[in-house]
């Protein structure tokens, strides 16, 4: 439903462009790390929704493909710092997983600053914020994804 | 329901004896007792395919067509699978894709008209293409295999497209290649998804257009399968001939100088090239024109041979990793050291099962390379 919502949004204000970015934060650090900057009352980019998984090593090629696929605009994989991840190694899969999706992102012919690997962890509010905010920055530039159908440019 | 009846007839399916000839060779069934192409059918003509439309086991089938070469009454089982998928899909129903669906998530994002892909970043100063030219050579999804399998399997799927090319320029043909092709469609066709299908191969259609080109060469079974049948042949295209590799090789053989090989190898049929094309032997007459090859026939070859396990990177489960076992089994049993295919996947599919760990695994120990690896690595000068 949250689609559909968003495509209203982004017709109505018409040319200006508004980036839709999926982010996939892990269940211990980064989600968490979202629910202190709110917590915190932190002003920062509504541009985002999360989504959240277990562990960012649980996050495949096909999780972010599957965004892209369905017109979001950037892709935030996002998970705890090495040596704090709860299930011990699965940041370092996490790393295994995004070289590979980033690589199948660039044969696709995507700028591959659209997909993103951060670490936030629980108490790093003020980080979660800056880095969505520099997301968001940086995806307004590149401008809509070849896949957004909301944007006719 | 009333779709279903249309598939039947569609598909001869309501001569069908129950012999059940389909099940007993059907490789699936033989190691997934639940499966049974007799079953799905019986229940698509008397049931009206209710069940069968929820049923995950709808998505096994390999489409391979072993049971259409034995059945007396010749039922297109496959093509009822395939319009049976078409209806479940429809509805909302889909099987388990195999790695977390990314190859089909590319797939289907290439039905995006603006998409424009950077996929030429294989080809290197040793081999030559030109920007126009007769020949074309469609590279299929070998530069999406080679970001995604190249680092698990320690085997680089771009290879085979870099030796296709080498192959071409032996001939004295220097090939186009497309910067911005799309996925053939195979895959979305057989799992029923004809829409997505549809819009590949306008898009290749017009690329192909653009192109001028008059012949398509591809390395690729399934991508010289869909060529051919769904593109060329259905639309009655005139201007375009479509060639796998193994078939350009053969038709000219003599202008190939070998060095000699001293190998010994087996061939596995893709059933695309095999049951669905009819190709048997032009891989097989070129191979035996290498000096010092030695080709082995496995016991199940040419029209029974047996598929590699999973098909539209879709339901790969304990059957396909059996199948996978004990061809690899029959291959290193007839004391070849090499298995060839002239299908990246077939590749791809015995590669994974022979990464596993299990007592099996010296039995399965076999070297896998695709038919224009051993040619181009034959080729003197």
């Amino acid at each position: 439903m949250a689609e559909k919502s968003v495509k209203t949004k982004t017709k109505k204000t018409g040319k200006k462009f508004i980036p839709d970015i999926v982010a996939f934060a892990c269940n211990w650090c980064s989600y968490a790390g979202a629910d202190t900057a709110g917590v915190n009352r932190m002003q920062y980019s509504p541009n985002f929704r999360v989504i959240r998984t277990m562990c960012s090593g649980r996050v495949t090629p096909g999780f972010v493909l599957r965004a892209l696929k369905l017109g979001a605009d950037g892709v935030l994989v996002s998970g705890c710092h090495f040596g704090d991840c709860h299930y011990i190694f699965g940041n370092y899969k996490a790393v295994e997983q995004f070289e590979k999706t980033k690589k199948l992102v660039k044969t696709l012919g995507f700028d591959e600053r659209r997909i993103r690997l951060e670490w936030v962890s629980a108490a790093e509010g003020n980080r979660w914020a800056e880095v969505i905010d520099e997301f968001v920055a940086q995806i307004t530039e590149l401008g809509p994804s070849p896949l957004n159908n909301n944007h006719k440019s | 329901m009333e779709m279903a009846v249309t598939e039947l007839k569609k598909n001869k399916a309501l001569l069908c004896l129950e012999c059940g000839k389909c099940t007993a060779v059907c490789p699936i069934s033989a190691y997934d007792r639940e499966f049974s192409p007799r079953r799905m059918l019986a229940e698509g003509i008397f049931y009206g395919g209710g069940d069968l439309i929820s049923d995950k086991r709808l998505w096994s089938c390999l489409t391979c067509l072993l049971c259409s070469e034995r059945c007396p009454v010749d039922v297109r089982y496959s093509e009822y699978m395939k319009g049976v998928r078409e209806i479940a899909q429809k509805q909302g129903n889909w099987g388990e894709p195999s790695h977390g669906s990314a190859l089909l998530h590319i797939m289907e994002m290439m039905t995006a008209p603006k998409l424009n892909q950077n996929r030429t970043g294989w080809i290197n100063g040793n081999i030559k293409t030109a920007e126009k030219s007769d020949v074309l050579f469609f590279t299929g999804c070998l530069p999406y295999y080679e970001d995604f399998f190249a680092k698990d399997f320690d085997f680089h799927p771009i290879s085979i497209a870099v030796d296709t090319v080498r192959i071409l320029n032996h001939l004295k043909i220097k090939p186009a290649v497309l910067p911005n092709e799309r996925c053939c469609g195979h895959d979305l066709y057989w799992l029923g998804k004809i829409d997505e299908f549809n819009k590949l191969r306008e898009l290749n259609l017009k690329e192909f257009e653009r192109s001028e080109a008059k012949t398509i060469v591809t390395a690729c079974a399934e991508c010289a399968y869909t060529l051919k049948e769904l593109y060329v042949k259905k639309l009655g295209l005139n201007s375009i001939e479509v060639k796998h590799i193994s078939e350009l090789v053969a038709e000219n053989i003599d202008r190939f100088k070998f060095k000699d090989q001293n190998l010994k190898i087996t061939y596995q049929d893709p059933c695309r090239l095999g049951r669905h094309l009819n190709i048997y032997d032009s891989p097989r007459d070129a191979m035996k024109a290498v000096p010092g090859m030695d080709l082995n026939e496995m016991p199940h070859n040419k029209r029974g041979s047996i598929c590699c396990g999973t098909t539209n990177w879709m339901n790969c489960g304990a059957s396909s990793s059996r199948i996978q076992k004990a061809r690899l089994t029959e291959a290193k049993n007839t004391g070849a050291d090499t298995l060839v295919t002239a299908c990246p996947k077939c590749q791809i599919h015995f590669r994974c099962s022979q990464c596993g760990k299990g007592k099996d695994k010296e039995k399965t120990d076999i070297k896998l390379k695709d038919f224009t690896n051993i040619i181009a690595s034959a080729i003197d000068g």
